[in-house]
């Protein structure tokens, strides 16, 4: 069957089980959204920047475990996109962006809106590829597929020449891929699972720190049989929030930078890190030189790369987690470890954590604890990047995967809104809970139009304190106080949000907040509330400035901190 | 630090050796050198790239170039018992009175002539490192003009190096073992 290469593109998008896209056209790719009103099977929607378009992309990617699908255009549509893509491939979201090109004989002549995008995205993608003829398009998107949606996952950038789009060839999609060089290893080694579970049996504080890889390969319920056979405790990194049930006896909390104290304390004592499906982030480690200082540690991964990269490992076993815990939890016999577990309770107890103090002001904190309770955590909840993230990862609980979307190896602030948008389109049926700064809040706030266009019943909480906050705290704590360049004036939402047919209200008193929150879950569309928070609230507990995980400065009732 | 040889054997397609120095960069290293050449499996290229740096941050660099897509296979073989080679040509001034001596050091070296002008004399030289290095002082006497250099190209003794096109069981270089996670 002979097709134009739109129409292959198409095609091979729906052999994917691609049903929605984001994407923004432009004029090299109108011979594709010429072609796409034949392919009804794809939902395509209109986004108002590529970065939204991306970030969407893997909103969806993050909530549905599905490879996110965005479009954009060559030159400026192109290197639009480069957030989204960057923010996928640190945090191992799959995703296909597929850009359009100048014609093939166009290329290298700086024509208008040419870019190298496969050369700009080099670094930041897991592959990518430019079709040079409809011919080979069938093959790179099924490749481009594999590529995203196994071993490690990432984005791909497929970059079509407009040419390419027109020229026929004969459609045959193949049934499978042959890439030599890329074999990701699945299975982990027999040996070292056995000297990991003699090493797991030795041990007598031992500690999990479960990352997205435990999400991400559906390995919760074997992370949650190996916690509880062998009694141990688990704390999780950001991205691996609802990998093991927040609720869980288990379960203590956050570690790293702004993780509960007796988290990072249980990572100071133990004498045994099983560490899956994560990767040693700076954020979740604090100070390496000094981490875990008394622990030998078990590190299971899909990448071999991420062995030895930031952390001496002392049993790397490199393999799909799911596929490691499942062998590791045939190893394993019961055991117990009450000391250990008490131990870490005492810590609770002396410096308890998620306090929220008794007082009239608005808090953030118990503006997310309120959400919790009235969505009764069974909301996805989408975060911006900063203060609200944090609280967001904190005082919300996370029973199942993928409830918690936040970007956190690149940390792109204005994630949240399109993100959110990207999660409701791929979970229709959920409570979408986008968590915004005001600062990040104004970085793409014009997927609002999107939200309305497609309907999207995204519930948006905007916790407004008038600064960039996560800079502020930290001109706060390590830079005298000295408030340069965070102090930030905003629209008024509410109207912002009516401008746009969105329904608002203003929270500014702490009485309020359930009521507002209850409101926007009755409503049957998109609701967004502007909440006046507590302007100069930190986050606690930090880590110091340079210190190891241990040194922090905890959560104490702050004195002398009044609004303004 | 120390200098590292890698062998990268590599899809032949466009872009492979700019996605391969691209990621040296990324992980900031600076490479010595870097020969490409076809080897005896259609499609496949071979790299041979020298590196400095510590035995921990080369074998990191090397699980990186091993994730490439279009990278087959990366192995380090510092180590081994290696066969390396490079090849220079060298412009030397000479006059009448001279070329007789560099002819006689040409011949040491068993390096030969194979240009010669009213003024100066090409070397062509092949062997390792020190002994392209070694010709080079006697020749800089005399007044070197131009060096061309192709780069390190090494194999290891014996049957012990990567062949290409085998199956994944060998896919993953072997310093893979040295970090203490045996291969399936």
């Amino acid at each position: 069957m002979k097709l134009n290469g739109a129409q292959i593109l198409c095609e091979s998008l729906i052999k994917e089980g691609v049903d929605v896209m984001f994407g923004i056209p432009g004029g090299v790719l109108l011979p594709f959204y010429d072609n796409l009103p034949g392919y009804p099977q794809i939902h395509h929607i209109l986004c108002r920047h590529e970065q939204g378009a991306a970030h969407a992309a893997e909103g969806y990617a993050r909530a549905t475990g599905r490879v996110g699908v965005c479009m954009a255009t060559s030159g400026p549509g192109a290197t639009n996109l480069i957030t989204g893509v960057a923010s996928a491939y640190l945090d191992s979201v799959p995703m296909v962006a597929i850009t359009g090109q100048v014609a093939r004989p166009f290329i290298g002549k700086d024509a208008f809106q040419e870019i190298d995008i496969t050369g700009i995205t080099l670094p930041i993608t897991k592959h990518n590829y430019q079709v040079m003829s409809a011919a080979e398009m069938a093959g790179m998107v099924k490749e481009a597929f594999h590529i995203a949606g196994t071993g490690r996952r990432g984005p791909v950038l497929i970059d079509v020449p407009s040419d390419v789009l027109v020229e026929e060839a004969e459609f045959r999609y193949p049934d499978k891929v042959s890439l030599t060089g890329y074999k990701p290893t699945l299975r982990g080694h027999p040996a070292q699972v056995k000297r990991a579970a003699k090493m797991i049996s030795d041990s007598k504080q031992p500690l999990i720190i479960a990352g997205r890889g435990v999400i991400v390969s559906s390995g919760c319920a074997e992370l949650k049989e190996l916690a509880e056979k062998c009694q141990i405790p688990v704390v999780s990194t950001l991205l691996g929030l609802g990998g093991f049930p927040g609720t869980h006896p288990l379960f203590l909390g956050m570690l790293g930078m702004h993780g509960s104290a007796h988290c990072n304390y249980a990572v100071n004592a133990a004498d045994l890190i099983i560490a899956i499906g994560m990767r040693f982030d700076d954020r979740a480690t604090a100070r390496v030189s000094g981490f875990a200082p008394n622990a030998q540690v078990i590190h299971i991964d899909i990448d071999p790369a991420e062995i030895g990269k930031n952390i001496k490992v002392d049993v790397p076993i490199v393999g799909e987690v799911k596929n490691v815990l499942k062998a590791l939890n045939a190893e394993m016999e019961p055991q117990n470890h009450g000391a250990w577990l008490y131990r870490i309770e005492e810590w609770q107890r002396e410096c308890p954590p998620l306090q929220i103090r008794e007082t009239s002001d608005l808090l953030p904190q118990y503006v997310l604890n309120q959400i919790y309770e009235v969505t009764r955590g069974d909301a996805i909840v989408v975060t911006g990047v900063g203060q609200n993230q944090m609280w967001a990862a904190l005082y919300y609980k996370y029973d199942r995967p993928n409830t918690f979307i936040s970007s956190g190896g690149l940390g792109p602030m204005g994630f949240e809104l399109p993100a959110a948008m990207g999660a409701q389109v791929g979970r229709p049926g959920d409570a979408v809970w986008c968590i915004a700064g005001d600062g990040g809040f104004q970085m793409t706030l014009q997927e609002l139009a999107t939200i309305v266009q497609e309907k999207l019943p995204v519930k948006i909480a905007i916790l407004n304190n008038g600064f960039l906050g996560m800079v502020r705290q930290w001109q706060e704590l390590f830079y005298g106080k000295r408030y340069v360049a965070t102090p930030l004036s905003g629209p008024d939402f509410v109207k912002l949000a009516g401008a746009y047919g969105i329904a608002a209200e203003r929270v500014n008193d702490r009485a309020l907040v359930t009521g507002a929150i209850q409101n926007a879950m009755s409503h049957s569309g998109p609701y967004l509330i502007d909440f006046q928070i507590e302007p100069e609230e930190n986050v606690l507990p930090i880590v110091k400035k340079g210190e190891i995980i241990s040194e922090m400065i905890l959560d104490k009732p702050r004195e002398g901190v009044k609004a303004k | 630090m120390a200098k590292h040889t890698l062998i990268a054997l590599v899809e032949d397609k466009p872009g492979v050796l700019n996605r391969v120095s691209s990621l040296f960069r990324r992980r900031g290293f600076n490479i010595e050198s870097i020969a490409v050449g076809h080897t005896e499996t259609p499609g496949v290229s071979r790299m041979t790239i020298v590196v400095d740096g510590t035995t921990v941050s080369v074998e990191q660099v090397r699980k990186q170039l091993d994730k490439l897509i279009n990278v087959v296979k990366v192995t380090d073989i510092t180590d081994d018992s290696l066969l390396s080679r490079e090849l220079a040509l060298v412009k030397v001034r000479s006059t009448p009175g001279t070329r007789g001596e560099i002819i006689e050091i040409v011949d040491i070296y068993r390096s030969k002539i194979v240009d010669v002008s009213a003024d100066s004399v090409v070397v062509e030289i092949t062997g390792d490192e020190e002994k392209l290095g070694s010709l080079l002082r006697l020749l800089k006497d005399y007044g070197i003009r131009e060096i061309a250099r192709t780069g390190r190209v090494a194999m290891s003794r014996g049957s012990a190096g990567p062949v290409p096109g085998e199956e994944q069981a060998h896919a993953r270089g072997k310093r893979v073992r040295k970090a203490a996670e045996p291969e399936a």
